[in-house]
C-alpha cells in the first residue's frame, strides 16, 4: 500500500509541472509586462511595490530564466506580497482557507448524506412518483444559477423572515458567547453557503448514483443473490450499493474544483471570509500577486483532492486492491 | 416419486417489436434421484423455463400462466417470504457465467456463508468452516485460501466450483445447472461434468440440467426434453431419444453433436 | 426524429429554446423601450401596463433589458460552445488517431487544465485582459473544451479500428483527410449533446461573471448583469431579482432537457 502511494505521488510531478506551466502562461498574457497591467490599473502602488514585483517575476531576465524562479517560488508556496496590504500572500491565503474548506468538506458531506439515498430511492422507485420528483429536483438543480439562489434564498431566510444573519461568519458579539453558543452561531452563519454548495453537487451525486444502481440491478450477481433467497433489502443496500459506492468516490475527488470555484460566488454574496472571496477581491482590485497565489492554491487542492479518491478507490476496490498487493509481493 | 411438476408454462418477453410469448405451454415432471435435460438453441427458451421455476423473471419477462408444483405448493402462487425460503435452499441454481455471478466487491467466502446464514440460522464460524468443506468436496485445493479471494483472483473453473458449492451448502431437493459448463475451456468444461456426475451421484440429487450441447446433456442425463421456440417438441429416456428420434429438429441436432465429435 | 417528438418534455424544451431565440432576434420590434434609455421618473416601478417586468434603478425598462440580454447571453453561450468544440474535436481527434507520446502529453494537458478551477482560471484571465464580450466568449469556450477532447478521443479509439479506416489507409489517403472526413462525422453524436449541455453551462457562466462584475459590462445588459442591480435592491424592488433569473433558469433548463434527450436518442440503453 504504502509503495503504491508513493508511485501515485511520484506521478504527481509532471501534473504539477503541467500547472506551473500554465500558470506561468498565464501570468504572460497580458499585452506588455505582467506588472504593467495592475501598475497602472492601482495608482496606489509604490514605485518600490512595482520594483518587488518585477523582481518577484524576475522580468528583467530571459523567459527560461523566469520560468526556474517561478517554478522555484511556486515550490515554496511564495507568491511575493499583496499589493493592497503589503502582507506575504500566502499568508493571506492561509488564513482564509480554513473557511472555505469548512464550508466546502460540509456541503460534501451532506451531499452524500442526502444525494445517495436520493438517488437509490430513484432507482428503486424508476419511473413513479418518487423518481419523477426526483429528476425534476435534479435537472432544476443542474440549471439554477447558484448566485441566484443565493440572492432568493438570502431574502426570504435574512431579510424577510430573518431567521438567519445575512453576512460573515459571526456575529458583532461573538466573542461574548459560550462554547456551544459560539458554534451554533458560525452554523447559523454558514446554513445558507453550506446549502447553496450543496444544491449544485446534490444534482450529480444523485443523479449518478441512481444511473448505477439502474445499471448494477441488471448484473447477473444481483440475480444470484436473489436465486439465494437474499431478500430485497440486503439485495439492494449490501450488493448493489457496494458496488455502486466506489465510483462515487471518483466523482467526489472531480467534483473538487467546482466546489473551490462555487466558493468565489457565495462566499462574496455572504460576505464570508473565505479563499473565494479573497480571490474576487483581487480580481476586483487587480491584486496581481494575491491572484496567482488563489489560481495555484485552488489548483494543489484540486490535485489533492483527486489523489486522496484515487487512493480511497484503490483501497475500496478489491479488484484493484488486489493487482496492486500482488504487485508488491 | 415426482418431485417438481411444471404444467402448462408460459413466459412472455417483451422486445422492441412487440410481445413474444418465449415460453409457450410447456410442461414436464422431474423424478426425485434423476437427472432431467433440457436441450436447444439459444433463445429455445430453456433458461427461461428454468429461471420461473425461481420465479426469477425479470422484466423485460413475465410469467404469464401455468404452474410449478414442488412439495405439493405451487410456486408461483407463493408469496416473496415463502418464497425466500425455497430459494437457495430447497431448489438451488447454477448459472452459466461464473465471471459474473458473483459479486465483485465480496470474497467468495463471504457469500457462500451469507446463503448459509440466511437459511440455517448457525453462526459465522460454524458457516465458515461448512463452506469451506463444501468448498473441498468440489475438490477446490486450498479450500482455506479460495474462501478469502475475491472473484476476480480465481479462474473460470474454480469460480464454477464454488458456485457448485454454494447451491449445494443448503442440502437443496433440487438443484438447477443452467448451462453449467459452456462458459469454460474445454479442458475445464470435462473435469467440471465429471465432478458434477460425481456429486450427483453421491449425494443422489435432483437435477435439471439445461444445455445447447446434446453430447453434453446424453452423458449427464437420464431423460431429455427437446426444445424448440418455447415448446417441448420431443421427449423420452435419454436412450430412446438418441437411438430413435422421432422429430427432424431432434434429427438435425443429433447430426450436428455427430459432425463435430 | 419520431422518438424525439415522443419526449414531450424535449419538445416543449425545443420550442422555449426557439422562442427565446426568436425574441432575442426580434428584440427592437418587440419592445417599444430602448433598453438604455433612463427615465429617472420612474425608478424602480413594479410590473405595470407600462412595464411589464418593471423598471431598475436608472428607469430602464427591465422587459427590453431581459430581451437584447438575451442577444448578448445567447450569442455568448453559442460561440463559447463552438469555440470548446472546435478546440475540443482537434484535440481529442489529434490524441486518438495518433496515439503514442502525442495521445499522452495531449490528455496529461488535459489533466492539468482539469485541475484548475475554472472560475479561478476565467476570472483571472479576465482580470488581465478587459471584459470585453469578444474575450468573454473566448475564455469560457477556451476552458471548456476538455471534456469534449475527451469524448472525442474515445470514439476515435473504437473507430479506427473499423475496416472502413482501414480501407481508407490502404487507398493511401492522408491522414488529415481520414480524419476529417471519416473519423470526425462519425464521431460528432456525443460531441453534439456535450454542446448542447455546454449551451446552458456557458449561460450559467456568463452571467455568474457578469453578475459579478467582470463579465458584460453596463449598459450593454445580460441576463447577468441585470442582477447584479439586483443585489442591491434585494428587498425592495424583487422584479429585477426574479425575472432574469427565471429566463436564465427556463432557458439554461431547456437547453439541459434538450441536451439529455439527444442523449438518450444517440445511446441506446434499455429505457424503463
Amino acid at each position: 500500500m504504502v509503495k503504491y502511494i508513493i508511485k501515485r505521488i511520484l506521478g504527481l510531478i509532471p501534473t504539477l509541472i503541467g500547472i506551473t506551466l500554465i500558470s506561468f502562461f498565464v501570468i504572460h498574457l497580458a499585452p506588455g509586462k505582467p506588472t504593467d497591467v495592475q501598475t497602472s490599473l492601482n495608482p496606489k502602488v509604490s514605485y518600490e511595490a512595482r520594483q518587488r514585483l518585477e523582481k518577484l517575476y524576475g522580468l528583467d531576465k530571459p523567459i527560461h530564466i523566469q520560468y526556474v524562479e517561478w517554478v522555484k517560488r511556486f515550490a515554496r508556496l511564495d507568491f511575493g506580497r499583496s499589493y493592497l496590504d503589503d502582507r506575504p500572500v500566502s499568508e493571506k491565503i492561509a488564513e482564509r482557507i480554513p473557511v472555505t474548506i469548512l464550508i466546502n468538506f460540509s456541503a460534501i458531506l451532506l451531499t452524500l448524506v442526502i444525494g445517495i439515498p436520493l438517488g437509490v430511492t430513484s432507482a428503486i422507485k424508476r419511473g413513479k412518483l418518487p423518481d419523477k420528483l426526483a429528476t425534476i429536483f435534479v435537472f432544476i438543480g443542474f440549471s439554477t444559477p447558484e448566485f441566484w439562489l443565493a440572492l432568493l434564498l438570502m431574502n426570504l431566510f435574512c431579510i424577510n423572515l430573518g431567521w438567519l444573519p445575512v453576512s460573515g461568519i459571526a456575529s458583532l458579539d461573538f466573542e461574548s458567547f459560550n462554547i456551544a453558543g459560539k458554534i451554533i452561531d458560525v452554523i447559523r452563519h454558514l446554513i445558507l453557503p453550506v446549502a447553496i454548495s450543496t444544491f449544485g453537487s446534490l444534482a450529480i451525486i444523485s443523479r449518478y448514483m441512481r444511473t448505477e444502481m439502474v445499471g448494477i440491478m441488471t448484473q447477473d450477481y444481483i440475480r444470484t443473490a436473489r436465486a439465494k433467497g437474499m431478500d430485497e433489502n440486503s439485495v439492494i443496500y449490501k450488493h448493489a450499493l457496494k458496488n455502486a459506492l466506489l465510483p462515487i468516490i471518483t466523482i467526489l475527488g472531480l467534483s473538487v474544483p467546482g466546489l473551490i470555484g462555487g466558493s468565489v460566488i457565495f462566499e462574496s454574496i455572504f460576505a464570508i471570509p473565505g479563499m473565494g472571496r479573497l480571490f474576487y477581491e483581487s480580481v476586483m482590485a487587480r491584486d496581481y500577486p494575491v491572484i496567482m497565489g488563489v489560481l495555484s492554491i485552488g489548483a494543489i487542492l484540486t490535485l489533492l483532492g483527486n489523489f486522496m479518491a484515487d487512493i480511497a478507490y484503490s483501497y475500496a476496490d478489491p479488484r484493484i486492491r488486489a493487482v496492486r498487493e500482488e504487485a508488491e509481493a | 416419486m415426482t418431485i417438481l411438476e411444471v404444467k402448462n408454462l408460459k413466459v412472455n418477453f417483451d422486445v422492441p417489436g412487440g410481445r413474444v410469448l418465449a415460453v409457450d405451454d410447456v410442461s414436464f415432471s422431474i423424478e426425485k434421484g434423476k437427472v432431467f435435460g433440457m436441450v436447444g438453441e439459444s433463445g429455445s427458451g430453456k433458461t427461461l423455463t428454468a429461471l420461473s421455476i425461481l420465479k426469477l423473471i425479470s422484466w423485460p419477462g413475465n410469467i404469464a400462466g401455468g404452474s410449478v408444483i414442488f412439495n405439493g405448493r405451487d410456486l408461483l402462487k407463493l408469496d416473496e417470504k415463502e418464497l425466500r425460503g425455497v430459494r437457495g435452499s430447497r431448489i438451488s441454481i447454477v448459472f452459466q457465467e461464473p465471471a459474473s455471478s458473483f459479486n465483485p466487491v465480496f470474497t467468495i467466502g463471504e457469500q457462500i456463508v451469507e446463503a448459509i446464514v440466511n437459511h440455517q440460522g448457525i453462526d459465522g464460524y460454524k458457516a465458515k468452516d461448512l463452506a469451506i468443506e463444501y468448498l473441498h468436496r468440489v475438490h477446490i485445493h486450498e479450500a482455506g485460501r479460495i474462501f478469502c479471494n475475491y472473484p476476480h483472483q480465481l479462474s473460470g473453473g474454480t469460480k464454477q466450483r464454488a458456485m457448485i458449492a454454494m447451491a449445494l451448502v443448503n442440502s437443496p431437493e433440487l438443484v438447477i445447472l443452467d448451462e453449467p459448463t459452456t462458459a469454460l475451456d474445454v479442458t475445464i468444461q470435462a473435469q467440471v461434468l465429471d465432478l458434477l456426475k460425481e456429486i450427483i451421484e453421491k449425494e443422489k440429487l435432483s437435477i435439471l440440467f439445461i444445455s445447447h450441447d446434446f453430447g453434453i446433456v446424453s452423458k449427464m442425463c437420464d431423460r431429455i426434453a427437446v426444445m424448440r421456440k418455447g415448446r417441448i417438441i420431443e421427449r423420452g429416456g435419454t436412450k430412446e431419444v438418441l437411438s430413435d428420434p422421432k422429430e427432424a429438429y431432434t434429427v438435425s441436432l443429433l447430426e450436428s453433436v455427430k459432425a463435430l465429435s | 426524429m419520431r422518438e424525439f417528438m415522443r419526449n414531450k418534455m424535449a419538445v416543449a424544451a425545443l420550442v422555449f429554446i426557439l422562442a427565446v431565440l426568436v425574441f432575442a432576434i426580434l428584440a427592437p420590434i418587440l419592445t417599444g423601450y430602448d433598453p438604455a434609455s433612463t427615465d429617472s421618473k420612474s425608478v424602480l416601478t413594479p410590473p405595470s401596463r407600462e412595464h411589464i417586468f418593471g423598471t431598475d434603478r436608472l428607469g430602464r425598462d427591465i422587459f427590453s433589458r431581459i430581451v437584447y440580454g438575451a442577444r448578448i447571453s445567447l450569442a455568448i453561450g453559442f460561440i463559447a460552445v463552438g469555440i470548446a468544440s472546435l478546440i475540443g474535436i482537434s484535440i481529442g481527434a489529434i490524441a486518438g488517431y495518433y496515439g503514442g507520446s502525442i495521445d499522452y502529453l495531449l490528455m496529461r494537458f488535459v489533466d492539468i487544465m482539469l485541475c484548475f478551477p475554472t472560475i479561478f482560471l476565467i476570472l483571472a484571465v479576465i482580470s488581465l485582459l478587459e471584459p470585453s464580450v469578444v474575450n468573454i466568449m473566448v475564455i469560457i469556450g477556451a476552458t471548456g473544451w476538455m471534456g469534449i477532447a475527451r469524448l472525442v478521443r474515445a470514439e476515435i479509439l473504437t473507430l479506427k479500428e473499423r475496416d472502413f479506416i482501414s480501407a481508407a489507409k490502404v487507398m493511401g489517403a492522408k491522414d488529415s483527410r481520414i480524419i476529417l472526413k471519416h473519423l470526425i462525422p462519425n464521431a460528432i453524436a456525443p460531441v453534439l449533446v456535450s454542446a448542447t449541455l455546454g449551451v446552458g453551462g456557458a449561460i450559467l457562466t456568463e452571467s455568474a461573471l457578469s453578475f459579478l462584475g467582470i463579465g458584460v459590462q453596463p449598459p450593454t445588459p445580460s441576463w447577468g448583469n441585470i442582477l447584479m442591480d439586483g443585489r442591491s435592491t434585494l428587498g425592495v424592488a424583487w422584479w429585477l431579482t426574479v425575472f432574469p433569473g427565471l429566463f436564465i433558469l427556463f432557458t439554461v433548463l431547456s437547453y439541459n432537457i434538450l441536451g439529455e434527450a439527444l442523449r438518450d436518442i444517440s445511446e441506446p440503453r434499455l429505457k424503463e
